[in-house]
């Protein structure tokens, strides 16, 4: 919303104040000041000048040099403006002084544009004449104005006065940012209030008068209201005779400061009444009302109606219309239509100013995709007891500006009148509520300054209709809270029974997961967690996998970000591709976030939120690397048993012989493996990319954060070396299983340490050497023992094809 | 006799200072002192001396020994000083040579702002939890004051999964749910990523995070909600930051405020920063409103509490000045490098 400061003034006139003050107060209590533009910016010494002589330019064919009058004195000054004769006035700026613009309107000099006296080929030029665009405006704003040229002050304008005053452009506009429970202030009116209660200055509203002629608009009009849910109130007024004219300076400045470009002078009242009381209106051509009769219906399902911009919009039977005897003539409250619309042949026109429905308005613009200045206002629930306040003064207007005849009386649907609201007034606890010690009777100074009642007697304010915000206790503690300033509240800590402050046990694991990827290298990345449909396929999942199952947003921002992920692969890929694009050598990246995995579909619950330990890389490093980091996790979680890797975990994203499933416990908790191929290709990744991922809700429970100590051995360990020729299906993991379950007790630690196929080694075979240590807590080991527990490894490993190497 | 024990004494220390290596005093060790060597052999032959003699030859002998001895220790310190300097000399490294790094990753920038935000509330007694994020409308906004068809569920561009579900537009359904666990007093901070229909660009991203944070309580009072963040806007934007409440108006909070931090480029003296107003604006904030108490169990005529909301991203981007928020999504290592 933005307003002009001397609109607010018309009805705060003590109001004295910099636009800063203005900006900063209006800010702190509640009305927040989002910036404003002081339309004098860059104006200096333009003064108004009258023409006394005009004479061609003895070099230049377009230019002419002018002598004008400036009240002290004359000065001579040489334009190649098309539209000056003599006698004009004109807006003159004098030398040294400065102009906001040039003379095409473009953007603003920020610091405007210096005038210099001067030569034009060889005649001295002694200030300039201005157009609107060189003082900072538009023809939008001074309809006026010439397209080409300087801009022409009527005749009666005092020569040699300031002519930044004369224009009106002493003037700040503020651009407001109101919050969406303050319908009130989206009105000068209800702004002016606010102004008037910050700075403890008289509020004066317009006073509106009874206007109309002798006659009765019942002779002329009928209005029926069907459903008055949707339409609590209808007041209609009449206007005959009507003489279209340009509207008075004064309203076109103000309407031009809030942005609304002036038009004649019917559109303006009615702009000027929406800006003012902030209740739109809407006008209809009389002659045009079929049966001269209003009915206030909803469509029905299929119907179509062209609004007043030409276009056809669908309609069904929850959309609120504005009906005449014969058909439709406006979708309420959102925009009239283009069969009754004012032109400039009207005559009789008829006001509407109605309360509508706020969701049914909200619902059907959504319906008809037309969203209007009027349903934004509707939208948020208006006050119905503002209609007839509004219309009434729109008919004032109509009377004063001279342009048409009001027909008395007025057509007023209004059964259940809205009463104000009583709120019980309690100051110990606004206090509490506050942690203030505000006097009662200060709070109470506070609610008149806001045209709040108060009724002494049962202690409750009295809440007035247009402050629909005000319900409870807590609300008038905000008031209070405004007034007396959020500055003004002490700053204290919560008292109290202490409570421990602490990261949830899930917290504390991610946090060692991000610890054990940093330092393992991996820098962590954040994707979007909603993805195309398309990843499916880039990941080559079959088309009955279970992860196709995907959660879809009905109003997704386009089809790549249309469902909630299954699976944290596409984001880590991405964001990998990003950088193997940008040429970066290595890349190590990890993330931590949720896949969503519905119960059932279509949802019938909250989709499962899975969160994902992801990490990815390409460059240094390799599949063992990656395990590696596993591992660590795993060791830092103190999850110290063996860790299984399952190679038959056929998943088609990954390389069909460099991929597993982590298994714990006999429980999958994630997969590792490099990408397949395939997949890489698709990601424009050309470097070797490997992967793992955690699923930490099946992590967390084997984590433990105890340690125990166990003693540092006292006995000397036993090392034994093997080399064995085994055939090359089996895998270490499996003799390590062997190991593990013959070693018994004793088994301290094995380590491969040779690992070869090729010459020397049968083909199809591969040798393999571990050195293995055998230990006892409390004696030290013999020859004897060591041998039985190594026979007992054999014996196991041969049963697996397995021999001893000479 | 005298003679040749002078006479080896001279010889043997002659030998010894013409000696340049450890293993060379060794050998002189071994041939004088040695049990073959040639004192020893002297007193071997000592069977030869008079009697009378032996005592005053034994203690040349001895004396010669413990010559020979002194000086070999003397010269094999100051040969191993010498061997040690030329080995240090010898030793001299390029310390300009690169390092060897482990190459550490790095923490995502939003994430170092989220770890300062946690330190600040758990050091104030303040417990992280979580919400989903897939949620439904009824926490993300009936409990939280926006009836179905009120205008705020469509200021906030919802993602809808279908009449009941969306992800949600806010960390605060997470105050509800807590709430609704009923244990208190509560002081809770809820992280976490909310999602809102915002085409993506240098200043948006339909997907980005949020701090909430609670207190229930009895007796918590909006001077209390100061308090706390004022005392939050220091520790994250040091001790010099002040802090400044304006009116707000948000449906589950009443009184409700935005607040604004002093400038921590320019301290407030106005810059490019902060727009040249010298105030960032960094977080929305209120008292729990009775009627959301009401619908999560809670007595407002018992209980009251305060409840905010940071945008994470903002305070990273603030903080760090990264001019564009998409930089925080792409994951290039050139950037998560530099933090």
């Amino acid at each position: 919303m933005n307003t002009a400061l001397s609109w607010i003034k018309a009805y705060v006139p003590d109001l004295e104040v910099s636009a800063q003050e203005y900006t900063d107060a209006m800010t702190l209590s509640g009305s927040k000041v989002e910036g404003y533009q002081c339309l004098d910016n860059n104006l200096e010494k333009i003064v108004v000048g009258q023409i006394t002589k005009i004479e061609r330019h003895p070099d230049a064919d377009k230019l002419i040099v002018c002598q004008v009058d400036i009240g002290a004195r004359s000065v001579q000054i040489v334009t190649g403006a098309p539209n000056v004769k003599e006698g004009d006035k004109v807006p003159v700026v004098l030398d040294g002084g400065k102009v906001a613009g040039g003379h095409d309107g473009g953007p603003l000099p920020e610091d405007g544009i210096r005038i210099k006296k001067g030569k034009l080929r060889g005649i001295e030029s002694d200030g300039m004449m201005c157009s609107i665009e060189e003082l900072g405006s538009s023809r939008d704003m001074y309809p006026e104005a010439p397209e080409l040229g300087i801009y022409i002050l009527p005749q009666d304008t005092p020569t040699g006065a300031d002519a930044v005053e004369v224009l009106g452009l002493h003037d700040v506009v503020f651009e407001y940012e109101i919050t969406s429970n303050r319908v009130d202030c989206y009105s000068v009116v209800g702004l002016a209030r606010e102004a008037a209660a910050t700075f403890r200055k008289e509020f004066h509203p317009p006073v509106v008068t009874e206007t109309g002629n002798e006659e009765n608009i019942r002779d002329y009009l009928s209005v029926e209201v069907e459903d008055t849910q949707l339409c609590p109130r209808y007041c209609a007024r009449m206007v005959k005779n009507i003489k279209l004219a340009p509207s008075p300076e004064w309203m076109q400045r103000r309407l031009a400061a809030s942005g609304i470009r002036p038009i004649n002078n019917l559109v303006d009242i009615t702009n000027y009444v929406m800006e003012e009381y902030g209740q739109p209106m809407h006008a209809y051509d009389y002659d045009l009302i079929g049966g001269h009769k209003i009915v206030v219906k909803c469509a029905k399902d299929g119907d179509e109606f062209q609004t007043l911009d030409g276009q056809i919009r669908k309609l069904d039977s929850t959309v609120l219309m504005i009906n005449d005897g014969e058909k439709e003539v406006g979708i309420a409250g959102i925009m009239g239509g283009e069969n009754s619309k004012i032109t400039d042949d009207v005559k009789t026109m008829v006001f509407e100013a109605a309360c509508f429905d706020g969701t049914n308005i909200r619902l059907s613009s959504k319906k008809v995709g037309l969203r209007t200045d009027a349903s934004g206002k509707f939208e948020k629930g208006l006050d119905p007891n503002n209609a007839k306040e509004a219309i009434n003064r729109a008919c004032q207007l109509v009377e004063e500006l001279g342009a048409g005849e009001v027909v008395g009386g007025i057509l007023d649907i209004y059964p259940r009148k809205r009463q104000p609201v009583r709120v019980k007034f309690d100051a110990d606890k606004i206090n509490c509520l506050l942690g203030t010690e505000i006097d009662a009777a200060e709070m109470k100074q506070y609610f008149q300054m806001l045209e709040l009642g108060f009724d002494e007697e049962a202690q409750e304010v009295i809440v007035p209709t247009f402050r629909q915000d005000l319900n409870c206790l807590a609300d008038l503690a905000e008031e209070v809270a405004r007034f007396f300033g959020y500055d003004n509240i002490p700053t204290t800590l919560p008292s109290g029974e202490a409570t421990t402050g602490k990261l949830s046990y899930k917290l504390r694991i991610e946090e060692v997961a991000c610890e054990v990827a940093e330092f393992s290298g991996f820098s962590q990345s954040m994707t979007y967690s909603f993805e195309s449909p398309k990843v499916f396929d880039r990941l080559m999942l079959p088309e009955d996998d279970k992860l196709r199952q995907a959660v879809t947003i009905l109003n997704p921002l386009g089809e790549d970000f249309s469902i909630m992920r299954t699976s944290p692969l596409n984001g880590l890929l991405t964001s990998l591709s990003t950088n193997y694009n940008r040429r970066n050598k290595n890349a190590k990246l990890y993330e931590l976030a949720n896949i969503y995995l519905p119960k059932s579909l279509p949802l019938t619950e909250l989709p499962d939120e899975r969160m994902q330990f992801t990490l990815g890389m390409y460059g240094e490093g390799d599949f063992y690397t990656m395990k590696g980091v596993v591992e660590e996790l795993f060791d830092k979680l103190g999850m110290t048993k063996k860790v299984h890797y399952d190679p038959s975990c056929g998943r088609p994203y990954l390389h069909p012989g460099r991929r597993a499933d982590i298994v714990y416990e006999k429980q999958a908790v994630g997969y590792l493996g490099e990408l397949h191929p395939e997949v890489a290709d698709t990601y424009k990744i050309g470097e070797r990319t490997y992967v793992a991922v955690l699923d930490m809700p099946a992590v967390i429970p084997f984590a433990d954060f105890d340690r125990k100590y166990t003693g540092i051995a006292k006995y000397p360990a036993v090392t034994r070396d093997i080399s064995m020729v085994a055939p090359k299906e089996i895998l270490v993991g499996q003799i390590e299983d062997i190991l593990t379950q013959r070693g018994g007790k004793m088994l301290e630690s094995y380590q491969l340490f040779d690992i070869y196929e090729g010459s020397q080694i049968l083909s199809g075979y591969k040798s393999v050497a571990y050195s293995i240590t055998f230990r006892a807590k409390d004696h030290t080991l013999t020859d004897d023992e060591v041998n039985a527990i190594m026979k007992k490894i054999l014996n196991g490993l041969q049963g697996m094809g397995i021999e001893l190497r000479a | 006799m005298k003679e040749k024990l002078e006479q080896i004494k001279a010889e043997a220390l002659r030998q010894i200072e013409a000696s340049d290596a450890l293993e060379k005093l060794n050998d002189i060790r071994v041939a004088y002192l040695g049990k073959k060597g040639q004192l020893t052999s002297v007193l071997k032959s000592m069977k030869d001396v008079a009697p009378e003699d032996r005592p005053k030859v034994g203690q040349m002998v001895n004396d010669a020994r413990a010559l020979i001895e002194a000086r070999l220790e003397e010269t094999k310190a100051a040969l191993a000083k010498r061997a040690r300097e030329e080995q240090l000399k010898r030793e001299v490294i390029d310390v300009t040579l690169p390092a060897k790094k482990a190459n550490l990753g790095h923490s995502h920038p939003n994430m170092v702002a989220l770890r300062e935000v946690e330190r600040i509330f758990v050091g104030m007694g303040y417990e992280v939890v979580e919400g989903p994020e897939v949620e439904y409308q009824d926490y993300n906004f009936t409990k939280l004051n926006i009836p179905p068809n009120h205008p705020a569920r469509d200021e906030q561009d919802t993602f809808f999964i279908n009449p009941e579900v969306c992800l949600r537009s806010q960390t605060s359904p997470v105050q509800a749910r807590t709430m609704e666990q009923g244990k208190l007093p509560i002081r809770m901070i809820a992280p976490g990523r909310v999602f809102r229909s915002d085409e993506v660009d240098a200043t948006h991203s339909p997907s980005f995070h949020q701090v909430e944070g609670l207190v229930i309580d009895k007796h918590i009072t909006f001077a209390d909600l100061k308090g706390t963040l004022a005392e939050f806007a220091r520790e994250m934007f040091g001790e010099e930051t002040k802090v400044k409440f304006r009116p707000h108006h948000f449906p589950f909070t009443e009184p409700s405020a935005e607040v604004d931090v002093s400038c921590f480029k320019c301290g407030g003296k106005g810059c490019r920063f902060c727009k040249g107003s010298g105030w960032i604006e960094i977080l929305g904030c209120g008292m729990v409103h009775p009627h959301v108490l009401e619908m999560c169990g809670i007595n407002p005529e018992e209980y009251t509490g305060f409840a905010f909301g940071v945008g994470l991203e903002r305070i990273a981007l603030l903080k760090y000045e990264i001019d564009d928020m998409r930089l925080l999504y792409e994951n290039d290592i050139r950037f998560l490098k530099q933090f």
